[in-house]
């Protein structure tokens, strides 16, 4: 397997007219089978591909629904590479991902034309028009050739992270990183083709693929679940439940907030057989609840960054844990198939599960799963892409995550918390100085440090300066993504400095907590 | 009614809660916004919202949430 379009021609062939994905909003209650996305995909490649565009980044900017994915694979067909942007994401920060890609080419949709940013040199293709090309002989002969020409290391797609200067990190994976993931993924979930999928993550972060590509892989279907449903947690299992839905990965702020509600005394979900989670820490008092109300299920924590293409590491739930004791976390387990991690100390020396000294360091991970790096920029990507400090005699990249972790008693992987001051929100990813910088811009603002309260779950930002904080909070509306706006804002008439200079955050979260 | 719109308007010191009554459809309040209603209601009115009492028709307007919360405390 080179491309990852083969997954959709073998599918396509073997369950033609099984629905692939299909939406659940009422306006977007429309579907695709694995004939119809195959046949949406090459015809919009056919026309990229008669306007000369190659290896390029075509930006995807629709409303989540099967054709977005269709979008998707019509990049990966005409032999270009994706980026999905959606219309929550604030104009000022889609200015900033279009300032680095410098697109030459978009697909849109009606609903989403309006909002594009001007792109004077960029090629608009509205979905509904693209998708109704003829594929004639030398647009097939096109297509074909891109398929000769394919090879595995190309790239697929680029996802947008939070970036601690500001401006978002995009994060490039390869056909070989997205393979090698979803061939593991596949084993781990136990995906084939009775697997009924419930959808939550955006298609804008690279958490989607656990569904998308599981999804085209093993002729499984997907129901993309809009965020709209999310917030009425028995319309949701309900939902689940009218569907026959089986397994879902979602992040585990979703699992929390339907344990949290107490949604199983009125509602239980009867058809999950898989439930996995991820993406940030999962109260074990959460998980019980869960456990408790279906009881033949099985959970599995997902763990990994993004720049090692979705998870490298798994752990399936086998015995109980304690919820008396605040500390208890679940572990992140092993390493998948394919994937090493390797745990090292701050000199770089490796610790090894079974030296059982509980020693933490940081997770590094090596693979096909590494990604290519990050998007227009070498140097990060040096910086955090490095020489695998074991090997001194050949090239041999490990990611360096940030993250630091430990093996328990079980020879377990488990995560601990950041080196730096990145931190995960209701699952997603956050550079706290990206909030802060973005306060700062605000020119009546002087100065501004946000900490995150992780047992509430809250972003929390201090500032000084001549604005009120309900001016501040109308300014970030429009300059954050609403992930990231902060839960509070809070004035300060001085900011707290330590000795060296450096904003005092623990003195900030102590002001917070007390207050 | 003071107490839950200053819990309102924390999240959304941009609405004029007082007057809203479409909080929902009109995507002033989304999923993030109803995790922390929910929690500060609760922790706040001493009450427990339960979960099929979380539905749109509730969220519309600060008058009907506080008539949930009203018709909890009973």
């Amino acid at each position: 397997m080179i491309n990852v379009m083969e997954y959709l021609d073998i599918t396509a062939e073997k369950y033609p007219d099984k629905v692939a994905f299909c939406g659940n909003s009422s306006e977007l209650n429309l579907s695709l089978t694995f004939r119809q996305l195959r046949e949406n995909s090459r015809r919009i490649a056919s026309r990229i591909l008669s306007d000369g565009f190659y290896k390029e980044p075509i930006v995807v900017f629709m409303e989540k629904s099967p054709y977005a994915v269709a979008a998707n694979f019509a990049a990966v067909y005409s032999g270009n590479l994706y980026v999905t942007i959606e219309r929550e994401m604030p104009r000022h920060r889609i200015e900033m991902i279009f300032e680095n890609l410098k697109p030459r080419a978009v697909i849109c949709e009606e609903s989403t034309y309006d909002l594009l940013p001007d792109l004077p040199n960029a090629k608009t293709y509205l979905y509904s028009e693209a998708a109704l090309t003829e594929i004639d002989e030398s647009a097939e002969n096109a297509l074909a050739g891109v398929r000769e020409r394919a090879i595995d290391t190309d790239p697929v797609y680029i996802v947008f992270t939070s970036g601690s200067t500001g401006i978002p990190k995009g994060i490039t994976a390869s056909h070989r990183s997205v393979i090698d993931y979803i061939e593991n993924l596949s084993g781990i979930l136990g995906v084939d083709d009775t697997t009924v999928f419930g959808n939550q993550a955006p298609l804008y972060v690279d958490a989607c693929l656990k569904e998308v590509y599981t999804t085209i892989r093993n002729g499984a279907t997907s129901y993309l679940i809009s965020r709209e449903t999310f917030m009425f947690p028995v319309k949701l299992v309900e939902f689940l439940n009218s569907r026959k839905i089986n397994t879902i990965c979602w992040v585990s702020s979703a699992l929390s907030m339907i344990a949290g509600f107490k949604t199983f005394d009125t509602i239980i979900p009867e058809y999950l057989r898989t439930v996995a989670f991820g993406s940030e820490l999962f109260p074990v008092k959460n998980l019980n609840i869960w456990k408790t109300a279906l009881p033949n299920t099985r959970f599995i924590n997902l763990y990994g960054p993004t720049e090692a293409t979705g998870m490298s590491c798994y752990y399936e739930v086998n015995r109980d844990f304690d919820d008396s004791d605040n500390s208890t976390r679940i572990p992140i387990g092993h390493a998948f198939r394919n994937t090493e991690i390797l745990l090292l100390d701050k000199d770089d020396n490796v610790i090894t599960a079974d030296s059982n000294t509980g020693e933490a360091g940081e997770i590094c991970i090596r693979g096909s799963c590494l990604s290519l790096g990050y998007y227009n920029d070498f140097a990060k990507t040096a910086e955090f892409f490095t020489q695998n400090p074991t090997v001194k005699s050949y090239p041999d990249l490990i990611y360096r995550t940030g993250d630091l972790g430990s093996y328990n008693d079980y020879g377990e992987l488990v995560f601990h918390s950041r080196k730096d001051y990145q931190i995960k929100h209701m699952g997603y990813r956050i550079e706290l100085p990206e909030i802060e910088t973005a306060a700062c811009r605000n020119e009546q603002t002087a100065l501004a440090c946000c900490i995150y309260d992780n047992e509430k779950g809250k972003l929390i930002l201090f500032y000084t300066g001549t604005c009120s904080a309900s001016e501040l909070t109308k300014y970030l509306k429009v300059n954050l993504p609403r992930y990231m706006l902060p839960n509070r804002i809070i004035a300060l008439d001085e900011m707290p400095f330590t000795p060296n200079g450096k904003i005092d955050r623990v003195m900030l979260y102590n002001k917070y907590s007390g207050s | 009614m003071e107490q839950l719109l200053k819990i309102l308007q924390d999240l959304h010191s941009d609405i004029d809660f007082d007057s809203h009554t479409a909080l929902i459809d009109d995507a002033v309040l989304d999923s993030f916004d109803i995790v922390t209603i929910v929690a500060e209601v609760n922790e706040n009115f001493d009450v427990q919202i339960p979960a099929d009492k979380i539905v749109p028709e509730n969220f519309n307007s600060a008058a009907a949430l506080l008539r949930l919360i009203e018709s909890l405390d009973d």
